[in-house]
């Protein structure tokens, strides 16, 4: 039984009656040029989009899925979960952030890969490949200033096992049920630590899936570090949910607290999770493994762009260098959201907004007598956003022991290199991670180093004892995201560059 | 402050540099590597991987002669890295073929290699020019742009990284130490030997070896030698694996022994900026395009810009200080191409002591520049 | 192992799809790692480098473990992709294949 109006073949990015999302300007490709350009349809993107629109900018907003969104509110238009009682109301809090950018009159182009973005001339030029892929179509829009919002990815979890079917990552779980209403059958152990873990827990929970333990990995003392920050977190917006939140779990779901250790056995698929705590060692059976310890920014697209980085030690990882408006150090180019350093779903929203009105008058359409007031109500929610922070990056901050692997365990889940080979060549005297890539290759395959960028430079800080600030990280080129040959095609030419080429 | 004293220093871990010192090892011979740390030019990080004869040597017969000493001593350096260090450099050499998209570009390419075979003194080979019939035959998957080519058996590739990690292994195999971070600050030259001040320490050395790439300009004049070399950026388009489809190596288009397919080439002159053009690298493409039209829904996963070491006619440098006979400069931009003949030809020369005459071509002074005071 | 949760209130309609030759009942919305995750496949490619079964493991576009060949075009991200009926899915093993042959092989 088919939709009606759908040929065989064709892909449709899922607008259809039913859907709750119905912007004013869809599809609006091939657009060639806008004032402000917009990367990712999370709550920073959304609000940034919206916010500019307010001041009569033309926005258009450029987004990987199908539906916006982003992560943490994955498939709101159109999740088949109808009972919002599963996901927990903060999920449909997402709701009026989309509603507000539908009828904002912004520009949305969806099934869109940015894979460049090159500032010059007073503008930025951005490279897209949109469309199903039987149907891609490759262009070049033109933007006065460009908000990157492309939010945070899981951080690596190197242990043995890792790339095992059978095994995800707590977000790819969310996502799964959020989009689909599909969840793990047989015995599912999640292992991490961070707030998404609970979340997941709880949302299973609610959905009646059976959880076998979940393997909880910070260290006995944490918690006494963190109790410093307390107060500032029982002030924030997440104190009170996440208590309850947390309580509801532990209540129903066995938790194995100070693991010390995880790895995941089998062959061909995970069939058990071995775990230490205390310097003992356990087994359980185990069909699905979800894993989860924080999330990082992806700093790939800012990187490329020239944007510089900066190791934010606490977090334990790169974000690039901005202002408290989302300014870089690079012409017409702003950040907002989790990509410009994560302090959550809260806070991405004020920030797209203060990056918005920084473009703004940037651009010249408002004054700072009119930006400065909007901005203090925007700090202020900020503010509050960012209460519990320092709190929950104390106590989530991954050990060594599941940042820095050893022997087989894999680092580089595309080139499958494993750690022996990283901390052999970084005991040899390895310069850094771009030396360590032209040794082996970890960072070259379709990932681009997200998965493995911050194990390397983490191994290399600790072999050869020094700073993951002063070791760097790979040196990142466009496209950020791997695109066909003929979509780089497509790019315009010049004159030079065909002499730079046919030198006859 | 570190110090070390050793015999030789060599000055880059380039290519340049990683095959002289491995030609130089010898039993008791104290070598030392200075390199530059993870964010520097690099040249070597973006070698395409050919070793190449064709076309070598317009204006200067002594290059295509070098080049061709270089690409017959390949397979014994290529067995000596596999003995000394289990590493693979997946050479291969089998010929390669230069393919054109234009009748225009056809006939530019059969003058261009008519012309270097006439040149005096060149010691020729076989060049064949072949229409699109023949490279067909050759390449049966090639696109309807493809109008016809040139093809020398002597040439090939190898994999250029692995080779680069395998000169660095067999060097610190034979207790030749890599020093990175030791970006050269000054040269003190002595009665009898160098002292090379950097942010690792102190080098004490008998005999010298400059292969410092871009940074050689800046260096040499420290030991009486200029090395006027500019920066020439070149852009690569690198590819997902894919199935084998491609054994041999296309002047601009190979497959390496991963899978993956590497495409280039330009030459820009912008000076100390390898940034990326996507123009050109929409013009690389799109020629990749047409030669293979398999290639158009293929995914790209990463591309660069690099720098080659550029001297003012292309060819390279090899020189003698008079002033300090015991410092040596070498630099190219085809350091893969003569990774052979830096191990096997140049470095026991520098071990003995002097330049042969063979060399003399390659020398500075055919630039009519003056060494620094 | 995955399922799709009982839900009496799911009216989406089923697509047809076909996965390595075989039919399969997917969900109209679901995306290609969605549909082959509730039909139970195990694992979607193998690794090019050492043939390593590898299943859809971040669900966001950034992992590319979940490559597979759609209709005939290969590395597609199967979780960026919506299914539509009719659609056939092949499992991508090792590196991709690429049409058309070239040189002597």
């Amino acid at each position: 039984m088919s939709p009606p109006g759908r040929s065989k073949g064709e892909y449709r990015s899922a607008q259809r009656e039913g859907d709750s999302f119905s912007p004013q300007r869809e599809g609006v490709h091939p657009t060639t040029s806008t004032d402000v350009a917009i990367v990712g349809a999370g709550p920073a993107g959304l609000a940034a989009a919206t916010r500019c629109r307010e001041f009569g900018l033309d926005v258009t907003l450029f987004d990987e899925q199908p539906t916006p969104g982003g992560q943490i509110y994955r498939g709101i238009t159109r999740s088949p979960l109808q009972d919002p009682a599963v996901l927990g109301q903060d999920y449909w809090d997402g709701a009026p952030l989309v509603r507000a950018f539908a009828a904002s009159g912004a520009g949305y182009v969806n099934d869109a890969t940015v894979w460049s973005v090159v500032a010059a001339d007073g503008g930025v030029t951005l490279g897209v490949a949109a469309g199903a892929p039987a149907a891609r179509t490759a262009h070049m829009v033109d933007a006065r200033a460009v908000i990157l919002c492309t939010g945070a990815i899981e951080r690596p979890f190197p242990i043995p096992g890792w790339t095992l079917p059978g095994v995800m990552t707590v977000g790819g779980a969310q996502i799964l049920l959020k989009t689909a209403g599909v969840v793990p059958q047989g015995r599912t152990v999640l292992a991490g630590c961070g707030p998404l873990l609970w979340l997941l827990a709880w949302q299973y929970l609610r959905a009646g899936v059976a959880i076998e333990a979940i393997l909880e990995t910070t260290p006995r003392g944490r918690m006494a570090q963190a109790l410093w920050h307390a107060p500032d977190f029982a002030r924030s917006p997440y104190f009170a949910k996440g208590r309850e939140l947390v309580r509801t779990v532990r209540r129903n779901v066995r938790l194995v607290e100070y693991v010390s250790a995880v790895a995941i056995g089998g062959e061909v698929a995970a069939r058990n999770v071995r775990y230490s705590v205390d310097e003992r060692e356990h087994t359980l059976a185990a069909d699905c493994v979800l894993l989860h310890q924080g999330v990082v920014p992806d700093v790939n697209l800012a990187q490329a762009t020239g944007c510089s980085l900066a190791w934010n030690d606490l977090q334990a990882c790169f974000a690039p260098a901005i202002d408290s408006w989302g300014s870089t150090d690079v012409a017409g180019m702003y950040i907002a959201g989790d990509g410009g350093g994560i302090a959550g779903a809260l806070a991405a929203a004020p920030r797209g907004r203060l990056a918005a009105l920084a473009v703004a008058n940037a651009l010249g359409r408002i004054s700072h007598a009119t930006r400065d007031p909007i901005a203090r109500h925007d700090r202020a929610e900020l503010a509050t956003a960012l209460r519990g922070r320092a709190f929950l990056d104390t106590l989530y901050r991954p050990t060594d022991a599941f940042r820095l692997p050893s022997g087989t365990t894999i680092v580089c889940r595309c080139e499958e290199v494993d750690a022996q080979t990283v901390i052999a060549l970084a005991r040899q005297g390895c310069a850094g991670p771009n030396q360590m890539k032209a040794y082996v290759r970890c960072g070259m395959g379709p990932c681009q180093g997200r998965f493995c960028g911050l194990t390397v430079n983490a191994l290399i800080a600790r072999e050869q004892q020094r700073d993951p600030a002063e070791v760097g990280y790979y040196r990142l080129r466009f496209p950020v995201k791997p695109v066909t040959l003929t979509e780089i095609a497509a790019a315009p030419t010049t004159a030079e560059a065909v002499k730079s080429v046919v030198r006859l | 402050m570190t110090t070390r004293h050793v015999d030789v220093a060599v000055i880059g871990g380039g290519l340049v540099g990683a095959a002289i010192a491995f030609g130089l090892r010898a039993p008791g011979k104290r070598l030392a590597v200075l390199d530059e740390g993870d964010v520097a030019w690099r040249a070597s990080r973006g070698n395409f991987g050919l070793i190449w004869v064709q076309g070598k040597g317009q204006g200067l017969p002594a290059y295509g002669t070098w080049t061709q000493r270089s690409a017959r001593a390949w397979p014994a350096l290529a067995e000596a890295l596999r003995k000394n260090t289990g590493v693979d450099v997946a050479l291969q050499q089998r010929g390669g073929l230069h393919v054109c998209l234009s009748a225009e570009e056809l006939d530019a390419r059969a003058a261009k290699m008519s012309a270097l075979l006439a040149q005096p003194g060149f010691e020729r080979y076989a060049i064949e020019v072949l229409d699109r019939a023949g490279v067909v035959a050759r390449l049966p998957g090639v696109g309807p742009n493809v109008v016809g080519g040139t093809w020398s058996e002597l040439d090939g590739d190898c994999n250029p990284l692995r080779l680069l990690r395998a000169l660095h292994a067999a060097i610190a195999a034979a207790g030749g130490e890599i020093i990175t971070g030791a970006a050269i600050d000054v040269i003190e030259p002595r009665a009898h030997g160098f002292v090379l001040r950097s942010a690792r320490g102190i080098v004490e050395c008998e005999t010298l070896v400059l292969a410092a790439g871009l940074g050689n300009a800046r260096v040499a004049p420290m030991v009486g030698l200029v090395a006027p070399v500019v920066p020439n950026k070149g852009h690569i388009i690198v590819t997902e694996r894919v199935a084998p489809f491609l054994s041999m190596p296309l002047e601009t288009i190979r497959q390496t022994d991963e899978g993956t397919v590497m495409i280039g080439d330009s030459q820009q002159a912008r000076g100390f900026d390898d940034t990326l053009e996507l123009p050109v690298l929409a013009v690389l493409a799109d020629r990749a395009a047409q030669v293979f039209p398999q290639l158009r829904g293929v995914r790209v996963n990463r591309t660069w810009a690099a720098l080659r070491v550029m001297s003012p006619d292309g060819f390279p440098i090899y020189a003698q200080s008079t002033r300090h006979p015991g410092a040596f400069l070498a630099t190219c931009h085809s350091g893969v191409t003569l990774a052979a003949a830096h191990a096997y030809h140049l470095a026991p020369a520098i071990a003995a002591g002097t330049l042969p005459p063979e060399f003399l071509p390659f020398a500075a002074e055919r630039f009519d520049v003056r060494a620094a005071a | 192992m995955f399922a799709r949760l009982p839900d009496p209130a799911d009216l989406r309609d089923v697509v047809d799809v076909v996965v390595d030759g075989a039919p399969v009942a997917a969900r109209a919305g679901d995306t290609v790692a969605a549909a082959l995750l509730a039909a139970g496949v195990a694992h979607c490619r193998t690794t090019p480098v050492g043939g390593a079964p590898r299943a859809p493991f971040c669900m966001m576009g950034v992992c590319f473990d979940c490559l597979v060949t759609i209709d005939g075009i290969g590395s597609q991200q199967a979780c960026l992709v919506a299914i539509a009926p009719g659609m056939r899915i092949d499992r991508q093993r090792g590196a991709r294949a690429i049409d058309g042959t070239a040189g002597p092989g």
